[in-house]
């Protein structure tokens, strides 16, 4: 931009009269000429020729008007400061300031020229251009294009107007809510190697659950129903399995002497006594309830082996009431486990060999029950009260027998009315069959053999050959049948004069078997002869007799005075090794059984106790060769030496 | 559903008879918390008792566990001089039954 300034000039004048004269007249004249030129122009050219002396002008003196004043042009503006003073922050005074700006601005003016090598030269050339080309399209697309190459807009950096406007701000304010936390609870538990365990047990159960549950929807009420109940019932009932272990362990404290003798004592005084053994009483069981009752029957459970079975009746004719059927175990002598309460006495009982829930009863009104022991009710599962075919008497002996062909089970009875009849368990029935009845004595005249039975009294099956079996009768006479025969009996033995109480094959020899009965004497028989092997005379009525389990020649009896009368042949033939009474006097001893395991025997009598007796070593020996042979040395060794004196009638 | 009525009243008569035993002082019922429910005790001597064992029986159950977890505690004796407490856990309860053995 340019700038145009004007500058005052010094001028040199001559003549100062003149000078000052035309300088008045130049003054004037140009006054003059500036008013003359509006009035008239000649005037003008009139004064350069004529002085005029204003009337104003100063009268000066000649010298004065001689005098030559100097008039100097400089460059300095008058109207700038000459006296500047800054204030010096290092000296910390005033400061008067030299050179002082001497130009002085009489016009400004910007112009709009721009150069075009310029920058914004370029760019408005540029711009120019796309004016140009752009005229003849529409207006959208102009639009377009414009928003297109809108990145080539540039500020004007130096001529920029920041525009900014103030809104109205609200005034803040804090709003906060607060909900309620979520419920918490403090969880702590242990993770154990048998809390994983545990965990994986009860997982599997589940899921075997949900299978039954889908083969079986039926279930699935009922458990709820029942888990219904036990939430209600908050309580004890789960305890049944803890209860019943402390007070087998109270139980066991209290008894403490008697189990320990039960399990390690063995009689020392044994080794002085010669052959002789004793038998130490270990636990009494009873049963209040049972107090008027006498016990009938007795048998150890095969699988639990301290588990045993007691039937409680009545052997008189005149007194006859109810009955019960107890099982006690060893572990808690002071309380049965189990009680069955019977309508009529209870006269034998049998345990399943295999299925040992399984107990089969005989009574005396005649009739025949199962009971399950898995089931928690009283009541047998089968009963022959109603159905056909019961005996129309005293029930004397029960024996269980294989499964059948269907594998249905069943049992064999003898009764006093004289049949031998098998049972079999057939859904929830028992059907019957005859399979044999009891021959009549000759001295009954014939028209009354229909109506006089042949009491039976006992029964045994043969170990091995389980289709051969020995009845015993009222006659004292033994009867050798076969399952496979119904109409005759193989043989028959001339036992006793009395009744025969019981018979039983030899758990080893195949061929031997004892027998008791009321005519004091005890038996012992091999089956191919007629007449006995041994025989030994007891002084009063034998009411049982039994084989040891753990040995061929060891059996012990029982009689009613109440002594317990125990013999090994293979030790002693003619006399017994221990007899001794075990109970108090006037008791009756009915019955006697060995456990098969333990060297125990368990009696029954007549007051419905049962006392537990420990055999002492003596009574224990074992065979050294094997059990049955030894059975047979001896007899072979009798009957060579006395052949005849087994005929001769016992004394 | 009677079977588990029967079993309540079986459990009862149980606990009565044990109660009857010679011998026997006290038998305490306890549930999984630890809060005695039945008792033939005092109340202050139930409390002990049902508070030690808790512990007593949890420390052993967890041994007999952590050695073999297939294994399971099935009761537990502790013989003092005057008498001896035998405990049987369950699985929800415990029983405790103190007795005097030697009397």
């Amino acid at each position: 931009m340019t700038a145009i300034t004007l500058y005052i000039f010094s001028l040199k004048m001559q003549a100062p009269n003149v000078n000052s004269h035309q300088k008045a007249a130049v003054a004037k004249g140009v006054k003059d000429e500036e008013e003359g030129l509006d009035t008239a122009e000649g005037e003008e050219w009139m004064q350069g020729k004529t002085l005029v002396k204003p009337p104003d002008q100063l009268d000066l003196t000649e010298a004065e008007l001689n005098e030559e004043i100097t008039r100097v042009l400089k460059a300095s503006n008058p109207n700038a400061p000459q006296n500047v003073v800054r204030y010096s922050f290092k000296e910390g005074c005033y400061k008067p300031i030299v050179f002082v700006d001497q130009m002085a601005i009489h016009f400004e003016l910007e112009g709009n020229l721009v150069h075009k090598e310029s920058d914004e030269g370029r760019r408005l050339m540029a711009k120019q251009a796309e004016v140009d080309d752009g005229g003849g399209v529409e207006r959208p697309d102009n639009v377009a294009i414009k928003a297109a190459k809108r990145e080539q807009k540039l500020t004007n950096q130096f001529n920029f107007n920041e525009r900014a406007s103030q809104t109205l701000n609200n005034t803040p304010r804090d709003i906060s809510c607060q909900t309620e936390p979520p419920p918490r609870a403090n969880f702590s538990a242990t993770a154990n190697q048998w809390e994983i365990y545990d965990f994986y047990v009860e997982e599997l159960q589940r899921r075997e659950k949900s299978k039954e549950k889908h083969e079986g929807q039926f279930l699935n009420k009922e458990e709820d129903k029942s888990k219904k109940k036990m939430i209600q019932n908050d309580d004890i009932s789960q305890l049944a399995k803890v209860v019943k272990i402390i007070e087998r362990m109270v139980n066991q404290n209290i008894f403490d002497d008697v189990a320990q003798d039960f399990m390690y004592f063995e009689d020392a005084s044994d080794e002085f006594r010669g052959e002789k053994g004793t038998l130490l009483p270990l636990w009494t069981f009873q049963y209040d309830k049972a107090k008027s009752l006498s016990v009938t029957a007795l048998c150890w459970n095969h699988k639990y082996n301290d588990l045993f079975a007691v039937g409680l009746g009545s052997h008189e004719f005149t007194q006859q009431g109810g009955g019960m059927l107890l099982f006690y175990t060893l572990k808690n002598p002071s309380y049965p486990e189990f009680i069955f309460n019977t309508a009529s006495g209870v006269m034998c009982l049998d345990i399943h060999e295999h299925l040992s829930y399984l107990v089969a009863v005989g009574l005396y009104d005649g009739c025949v029950a199962v009971y399950n022991l898995k089931k928690k009710t009283d009541q047998p599962i089968y009963n022959s009260r109603a159905s056909s075919g019961k005996h129309t008497s005293a029930v004397m002996q029960v024996k269980w027998q294989k499964d059948d062909l269907d594998s249905n089970h069943n049992f064999i009875s003898v009764s006093a009315d004289g049949r031998l009849v098998s049972w079999t368990l057939v859904k929830h029935e028992l059907v019957f069959t005859e399979i044999i009845k009891l021959p009549v004595i000759d001295t009954i005249p014939d028209d009354l053999k229909d109506v006089i039975p042949t009491v039976g009294t006992s029964l045994d099956f043969h170990k091995q050959k389980d289709y051969s079996f020995l009845v015993g009768t009222e006659h004292g006479k033994i009867h050798k049948g076969s399952k496979y025969y119904s109409s005759k009996f193989l043989e028959k033995y001339d036992a006793h004069f009395m009744n025969v109480t019981r018979v039983k094959w030899n758990p080893f020899h195949p061929d031997v078997f004892i027998s008791c009965g009321w005519d004091w004497m005890v038996k012992i028989w091999d089956q191919t002869m007629k007449s006995p092997v041994f025989t030994f005379e007891l002084k009063t009525s034998v009411t049982d007799v039994a084989w040891a389990p753990y040995s061929s020649t060891v059996f012990a009896a029982v009689t009613t005075d109440g002594k317990v009368h125990v013999f090994d042949l293979n030790i002693n033939k003619y006399e017994a090794l221990c007899q001794q009474k075990v109970v108090s006097k006037k008791t009756k001893l009915f019955n006697i059984e060995f456990n098969p395991v333990h060297p125990i025997i368990i009696v029954g009598d007549d007051r419905g106790h049962v006392t537990s007796l420990k055999l002492s070593p003596n009574l224990r020996k074992k065979p050294k060769v094997g059990d049955a042979l030894i059975l047979c040395i001896v007899i072979e060794h009798l009957n060579i030496l006395t052949l005849d004196e087994n005929v001769l009638e016992p004394h | 559903m009677l079977d588990i009525e029967c079993a309540g009243a079986e459990v009862e008569e149980t606990i009565k008879r044990i109660q009857s035993q010679k011998g026997v002082q006290g038998i305490i019922i306890v549930n999984a918390e630890g809060i005695p429910i039945k008792s033939t005790l005092d109340n202050s001597s139930t409390v002990q008792y049902a508070g030690n064992v808790h512990q007593l029986l949890m420390k052993a159950r967890g041994m007999v566990r952590d050695i073999d977890p297939q294994n399971d505690l099935t009761f537990l004796r502790v013989r003092s001089k005057k008498n001896e407490i035998m405990i049987a856990p369950d699985k929800d309860y415990f029983l405790i039954v103190i007795q005097n053995p030697t009397e």
